[in-house]
């Protein structure tokens, strides 16, 4: 019965989607197409675990993980606070400032540039993760260890990325600020930081993911009795897997708003950007 | 060669500014241990006891480079105490996991180029998935496959392959979609099908897009095994000696085990570009 319902509930959403997407396209099928598409999938999960009556303690029912949200807000509450403001957001501001002044810094000098930036690159690509035990090492098991994580985790990428966008001006334009006799700082206020804003904030959008991942994981190494991520390793172990999975819900949403706010940030700022034109 | 001196400056003043650091964090330590004891020390001894504690807090360079050449040449590569043993597990892991993200990545982009409804309906999802902070998944995914009787290999590459398609999507959407009109009207004056289409233009053109994607999607294959073997209660492998090490305060076991995630992480970016650049010259791209 549930299993039939799953399938006609994909069939009729893929239907849906594949004529709305056949239609003109317009902000509003770009919009309903893919949510569709989720709502479509969540029903087909509530259908299979009901119809194959799949336990739940290996995977809950939507539904089911929505009850246990609304029963537990406050713990939700409380873990969301310790992880998300105190340890990926305070992380998230400073390694971001320090990464910016950084950029600034190094942007100025060739030899810091040529220097730096081969070993920013190398150590972005490297599993700085794992520098989440050392951290909890050193700072203790409170946020201040997690937001360490997450500053040593955001560093490198913004760093790399601030300093591409620094020398994104051309010669021309450089040598338009010289013939207004813009002393170094003027130029670098009025001309090259605003042209660097597209490089910045691709780096600060990547950081949200960064930091909410660095947060999260450097409580598996030890944190006091709450936190999301201590959360979801203690609620595993009891196989409390409705629980793991609102506080999954929960860092989703986290996550996106998080992105969200940094990409509608950027649509203000670099209005005048081509990618960011031109959608009226 | 312009890049050597500076990156020589930079990696030496960093190696400078970690002993100074290791002075500083283990300084106390030496200190208690020197009251503790009543004897005085001098600046020298005390400089010299910060090198060369048991469990500093942070290990001078010199002991973790001992430790590690300790664990991988002097030690047999099968025992537990090896770090290539350790290493080798958690590749294999992510071998698999990347292998599988790729096909993953590679499968959904064919879709989202080829099928106008996978673009509006899967396109915003693949970018969503990634807001996630999958990696909190980890313990759970690990566990469940452990409870249905999936366990090994397996559950790590999951995770590792959740983390490696996105790149490899968004990379070869942009590939695949990277000729111009003008090519693709081009082939079709030839009576060009789809197939060859796809296989004599959009394929080749995607490639250095490739490329760059699967860097990107190694080096979070690797993060996602080195995760994904936290949970499994530090049986073996990169993730389970830093664990393990932050458990015992086995300082330079963490470091030693970093700095080997590390080398395998630059080895594995640095042979895919050497692909890349033997790819790319054989077909005239580069």
């Amino acid at each position: 019965m549930w299993v039939a319902l799953g399938i006609a509930a994909w069939a009729l959403g893929w239907a849906l989607n594949v004529w709305l997407a056949g239609r003109a396209r317009s902000r509003a099928t770009a919009l309903a197409v893919p949510v569709i598409f989720g709502l479509t999938i969540v029903f087909v999960w509530e259908a299979a675990v009901r119809g194959f009556g799949i336990s739940p303690v290996l995977l809950p029912a939507p539904s089911a993980i929505a009850v246990k949200m609304a029963a537990s807000g406050g713990l939700i509450w409380e873990d969301f606070v310790q992880t998300v403001i105190k340890g990926a957001l305070s992380g998230y501001v400073i390694g971001c400032a320090a990464a910016f002044a950084t950029a600034i810094v190094v942007d100025r000098f060739d030899f810091l540039r040529r220097g730096l930036l081969p070993v920013g690159n190398f150590v972005a690509a490297l599993p700085i993760i794992g520098i989440a035990p050392i951290l909890v090492m050193w700072f203790g098991f409170d946020w201040q260890s997690k937001a360490a994580v997450v500053v040593v985790m955001v560093f490198f990428p913004m760093l790399v990325n601030t300093v591409e966008g620094l020398r994104d001006t051309s010669s021309m334009q450089r040598d338009l600020m010289r013939t207004y006799a813009a002393g170094y700082w003027t130029t670098l206020l009025k001309l090259r930081l605003p042209a660097a804003m597209p490089f910045i904030f691709n780096g600060l959008k990547l950081a949200t993911t960064l930091a909410l991942i660095g947060a999260i994981v450097a409580e598996f190494f030890g944190s006091p009795i709450r936190g999301m991520g201590f959360r979801i390793s203690t609620s595993v172990g009891l196989l409390a897997l409705d629980l793991v999975w609102a506080e999954i819900v929960v860092a989703a949403i986290a996550g996106s708003a998080f992105y969200g706010g940094v990409a509608l940030l950027e649509r203000a700022v670099t209005f005048w950007h081509p990618s960011q034109r031109g959608h009226g | 060669m312009r890049h050597v001196l500076p990156v020589l400056t930079v990696v030496a003043v960093i190696v400078a500014i970690w002993y100074a650091a290791a002075v500083w964090l283990n300084a106390q330590w030496a200190l208690d241990m020197a009251k503790r004891q009543d004897r005085e020390m001098s600046a020298s001894e005390l400089v010299l006891d910060t090198w060369s504690q048991e469990k500093p807090k942070l290990p001078a360079p010199h002991q973790v480079a001992t430790e590690l050449w300790k664990t991988t040449v002097e030690k047999k590569v099968t025992s537990k105490r090896s770090l290539v043993y350790h290493a080798w597990v958690t590749l294999s892991a992510t071998l698999l996991g990347f292998a599988l993200g790729t096909a993953l990545g590679f499968a959904l982009a064919v879709g989202i180029v080829y099928m106008r409804v996978m673009d509006m309906s899967v396109m915003p999802w693949v970018i969503a998935s990634q807001t996630i902070p999958i990696l909190a998944i980890a313990p759970m995914i690990i566990v469940v496959l452990n409870a249905v009787g999936v366990s090994g290999l397996l559950p790590k590459a999951m995770i590792s392959m959740y983390l490696s398609f996105f790149p490899v999507v968004v990379g070869m959407v942009k590939g695949l979609r990277a000729p111009s009109r003008m090519m693709l009207d081009q082939m079709r004056t030839w009576n060009a099908t789809k197939g060859q289409e796809f296989l004599r233009l959009r394929l080749p053109s995607s490639m250095p897009y490739l490329f760059a994607s699967l860097k990107i999607a190694m080096a979070a294959s690797l993060v996602g095994a080195i995760v994904g073997e936290l949970p499994t209660g530090a049986v073996a492998g990169l993730g389970a000696r830093l664990l393990a090490g932050s458990y015992y305060g086995q300082t330079i076991q963490i470091w030693s085990a970093l700095f080997m995630a590390a080398a395998v992480a630059a080895f594995m970016v640095a042979l895919i570009g050497l692909i890349q650049r033997v790819t790319l010259k054989r077909m005239g791209m580069s």
